[in-house]
């Protein structure tokens, strides 16, 4: 239809008669999706086959036309070529609309310009293609692999990522689209997405972003869906992992289905088994590992609206290491003492106590209207529902039973509208509701970690882009949040006495069962976040960027209300009720430079916290189970100091090399001591050799070497220990010593069909089996951490 | 020209408003959902957690073999568990030298009404149990085992006291929780996990 159109306007424009041909038309080609702008785009006009290319900024201008109408076909390589119909009339400028897609078949890898959610913050983003290394590991190990990341772990498969240095309720997690409600709190709760799930990762180093939060105080980890091509095509691929510690593996598979109309499915599947993990010198017993995750996605995508349903069901069981459960101070002297864990079985898959077992619903309908004159308009409902139950061993009837409990349900609902104010200006606006309440369930037996509460939010935001010239842009946005909690909270009698919560809150309180009180606290939280920023381009090479970031967070359920012994810790954690929340001011600058065989890029940052909420250790508590550290959350000010270095160079056309560096110093500004479970100083190295021209063959060494951090509080306590008769020192707070590891990992392509392709990879980690301990892993005063590991991949594109 | 824009134009137009109309509809029953969840404003209070494991109390009574001697209790009691409180501990008298002690153990979870007897439980579970005596410095006595677990190994909610010259010092039991079975009787060699661990500060006399 379209061709007959194009032709009758071509013919028509042949027949027309000459007039003024010294007319230029000039304009920029943008992407209808999101109006970034799309260099090397061609345009072709009909007839006289004139062919201009965007430049960088999307800009091209087509000298000498004459007035009259022109056909114009547009094209650009990850989009479905378009023509036009402009009439000149003089000096004439044209926006262009293209649907940009990236190409998802066959894994071919685009080198396209990077679409950002924030403009003035050095955003990292990992692709499909890296992700697929991580198939058997965690979205915490994925992450990992950016410089500025550090993992906060829990063995091996209980993985965080730490964000310059923050992490858990600083850190938020989007999981397409959606904002990840999944008692992220915990510091051994791992976020609860399958990494074969994401399509790409866009890491951002701090709170700007604000449309997604403004209580990003570390930073926010985006993770997307794959794009699905608006044509008539089915895809798909499987991927089998198997990895020689742990004597397991994954095997994942998903397949799309797109058509030309817009409709699309896709399907994706995810299981994941090991068994215990192996130090170099011992099996790490009960670390086993059962993990199962589906995806479901439909919709469909036009120009200018769209609609799209997505649920996906995560679930797993995870082995906490068994000789890490223990009482009291006294056995956590010999845990530390021994020089391996004092529980030490024969290999097996089997999972017991201790150990967690999640399930995470997420269900989301969101659909998106372009309107000429207002912007895009989307509009998005989710539903969440995680349920966590930890196992801890028991005694008697309780034994098989959980000793934690908890259901988190959380309904949000958000509009956004991005709008195009001028060619240079870009304003994205958007108001968010959400619901959440928490179940505690009493029949564990243990008295409840987080109690019962009912959440309410509501937030606003605006964020304003401005591109001055073609070097200079800034970005500035503001965001308001509103939090209300309704909480029903038993505490123990005497510890509502002890903190004065009796003289200070006694209207709070309920209910008197003489041993416990029954209160209703209910807590309002009003913040305000805030984000500036400038991107300046000094020159082709070398740009520049600078924000500030204002994030505030209100405390989490754990820093308010946790009171008791926490097992898996083995230690007494205190909350407190009167917190208030906390605010950091971040400044984040970066260099970067890259011409055709060097990149670098400096990041350098100053986060500025005030009543920051840290837990510590305070004192020894007495109790019948034999002596327990306190830990009690405290606000403070706090400022982290930090840079994270990435560069890497080309040697030859097969041969590069790549660098990073992170370092982050972080203090109490009251106390002037360093904070706890700070990442230590962390370098990377690798050398890749690929030959595109021999099937793809990628090889790559990769040394890491991670620094002792001499730059920690001390936490050590003294214990009596009756055999001894005396006083002894619990060392709690020496970090390991420093490490270093070598990886090597190699992949290869086969074509089996003109269609499919067969990828090949083989992997070793910690080739020389090395024994360490890693400072951020919480098992570290209990075992090693994992040694070397063979892993084998097949992965088939169909 | 101007047939052939609007043929192309109608029929998106109708798909829109088609899909919008879908949409809608969507949405309306997804903001149906949330306010029902909403209004669900259950009036009932949360319920108290039975604590049903928690040791509050561990009384050993220690009876002397002699015909007309002092039973002598050793007792200590936290009744907000891990809570702010510490355990009040109280021995009611002195030991006799030279004399054996016939002691018993009770563990009580005083936390529930009426009180839950603990040591039924431990002899249930008595081969992933076992009582450690610690014997502090300068205190003379000895003790030993006087019951044992179903595989025969020693369990120790009962055991003997035998005093020598007097003397003072401390004494400490302690409960683990899956030791390794059999032990040479000192809690290095028994691992484990400890369930309870209480010292008393003894006198012969």
């Amino acid at each position: 239809m379209r061709i007959y159109y194009l032709m009758t306007l071509l013919f028509s424009s042949a027949i027309c008669i000459s007039q003024n041909c010294n007319s230029i038309l000039s304009g920029s080609v943008i992407d209808s999706h999101d109006g970034s702008v799309l260099p090397n785009a061609t345009l072709i006009v009909a007839g006289i086959e004139t062919e201009v290319v965007t430049n960088k900024n999307g800009v091209f201008s087509i000298k000498n036309l004459c007035d009259k109408t022109y056909s114009i076909q547009v094209f650009h390589q990850n989009c479905t070529t378009k023509g036009y119909t402009v009439k000149v009339s003089g000096n004439t400028t044209k926006l262009f609309k293209l649907e940009h897609h990236i190409e998802e078949l066959n894994e071919i890898t685009v080198k396209s310009h990077l679409k950002n959610k924030t403009k003035t913050l050095i955003e990292t983003k990992i692709s499909n293609k890296q992700l697929e290394q991580y198939s058997s590991s965690t979205l915490g190990d994925a992450l990992n692999s950016i410089s500025g990341v550090s993992s906060l772990k829990t063995g091996n498969t209980v993985v965080k990522p730490l964000i310059n240095g923050l992490h858990s309720s600083r850190v938020v997690i989007i999981n397409n689209g959606v904002r990840m409600e999944d008692q992220e709190w915990g510091s051994e709760h791992a976020p609860n997405i399958d990494v074969n799930t994401a399509g790409n990762i866009t890491l951002i180093k701090g709170a700007g972003a604000l449309k997604y939060s403004g209580n990003a105080v570390g930073g926010i980890i985006i993770s997307e869906a794959p794009k699905i091509p608006v044509k008539d095509s089915i895809y798909g691929k499987t991927l089998l992992t198997g990895v020689s510690n742990g004597r397991g593996g994954t095997l994942t598979s998903q397949l799309t289905k797109s058509l030309k109309n817009g409709w699309y499915g896709n399907l994706i599947g995810t299981i994941k088994r090991f068994g215990d993990f192996e130090s170099p010198k011992y099996i790490l017993s009960n670390t086993g590992l059962l993990e199962q995750s589906t995806s479901v996605r439909l919709g469909f995508n036009k120009f200018n609206y769209g609609l799209e349903g997505h649920y996906s069901l995560f679930k797993n069981e995870i082995g906490i290491l068994r000789a890490s459960h223990i009482g009291g101070a006294q056995d956590q002297i010999n845990a530390i003492n021994s020089d391996k864990p004092l529980i030490i079985n024969e290999f097996t898959y089997n999972i017991a106590e201790p150990m967690q077992n999640v399930t995470h619903h997420l269900a989301r309908v969101n659909g998106f209207k372009k309107f000429e004159k207002l912007g895009k308009l989307t509009v998005q409902y989710n539903f969440q529902r995680n349920n966590r139950l930890e196992f801890d061993i028991r005694r008697g009837n309780d034994a098989k039973k959980a000793s934690l409990d908890l259901e988190l349900n959380t309904h949000s609902f958000s509009i956004d509208l991005a709008s195009t104010l001028s060619e240079s200006t870009k304003l994205k606006t958007g108001i968010s509701t959400g619901y959440q309440n928490n179940i505690a369930n009493p029949e564990t037996g243990v008295r409840r970690l987080i109690p019962d509460y009912k959440k309410s939010t509501f937030g606003v935001y605006g964020v304003l882009e401005h591109n001055m010239n073609s070097k200079f842009s800034f970005e500035t946005g503001v965001r308001l949040d509103y939090a209300f909690m309704d909480v029903y909270k038993f505490y123990r009698t005497s510890f509502w006495e002890s903190r004065n919560y009796d003289l200070l809150f006694p209207e709070l309180v309920i209910e008197d069962l003489g041993s416990q009180v029954l209160t209703n606290p209910k807590l309002e939280f009003y913040t305000l976040s805030a984000t500036a920023g400038v991107n300046y381009s000094i020159t082709d090479k070398n740009s520049f960027y600078f924000n500030y970031s204002l994030a505030s967070r209100p405390p989490n359920p754990s820093e308010l209300f946790s009171e008791g012994l926490h097992h898996s810790a083995s230690r007494i954690e205190l909350g407190d009720l009167t917190f208030s929340e906390e605010i950091s001011h971040k400044f984040t600058s970066a260099f970067k430079h890259q011409n055709e065989r060097f990149s670098f890029a400096f990041n350098p940052y100053i986060n500025i916290i005030s009543n920051f909420i840290v837990i510590e250790p305070t004192q020894i508590q007495q109790t019948l189970r034999g002596n327990f550290q306190v830990w009690e959350y405290r606000q403070t000010n706090a400022q982290l100091l930090g840079a994270d270095i990435d560069a890497s160079i080309i040697l030859t056309e097969n041969l590069n090399l790549n660098h990073q560096f992170s370092l982050v110093k972080g203090y109490n500004r009251i106390t002037s001591f360093a904070l706890i479970n700070m990442p230590p100083g962390n370098a990377k190295n690798e050398i890749v050799y690929k030959n595109p021209k021999c099937n793809n063959l990628q090889l790559s060494l990769q040394s890491n070497y991670v620094f002792r951090q001499n730059e920690f509080p001390n936490t050590n306590f003294s214990v009596y220990i009756p055999e001894a008769g005396k006083y002894e020192l619990v060392d709690f707070s020496t970090p390991p010593n420093a490490y270093h590891l070598l990886n090597f990992k190699s992949n290869i392509d086969f074509s089996l069909t003109k269609k499919s392709i067969l990828n090949l990879g083989f992997s070793v980690s910690n080739i020389f089996n090395i024994s360490y301990r890693n400072y951020l892993n919480r098992l570290r005063y209990y075992s090693d951490d994992q040694g070397r590991a063979f892993i084998l991949s097949l992965k088939i594109n169909y | 020209m101007k047939s052939l824009k609007s043929q192309v134009i109608k029929p998106i137009n109708s798909q829109i408003m088609k899909s919008l109309k879908s949409a809608s509809v969507i949405l309306l029953c997804t903001f149906l959902l949330t306010s029902c969840n909403n209004d669900d404003d259950n009036p009932t209070l949360p319920q108290p957690v039975n604590e049903e494991e928690v040791i509050t109390t561990l009384t050993a009574i220690l009876t002397p073999n002699l015909a007309g001697g002092t039973a002598i209790t050793l007792k200590t009691q936290d009744l907000d568990g891990d809570g702010p409180n510490v355990p009040v501990v109280t021995v009611s008298g002195n030991l006799t030298p030279n004399t054996t002690y016939n002691g018993v153990i009770t563990l009580l979870n005083e936390t529930v009404s009426p009180a839950e007897n603990i040591t039924t439980e431990v002899e249930e579970e008595s081969n992933e149990h076992q009582f450690f005596y610690t014997i502090g410095n300068g205190l003379n006595i000895t003790t030993e085992y006087t019951n044992n677990d179903a595989n025969g190994n020693p369990l120790g909610t009962e055991f003997k006291v035998i005093t020598s010259g007097s003397s003072s010092g401390d004494l400490t039991f302690t409960l683990r929780h899956e030791p390794t079975k059999p032990n040479d009787g000192t809690l290095d060699n028994a691992g484990g996990e400890t369930d309870i661990s209480a010292t008393f500060d003894i006198t012969i006399q």
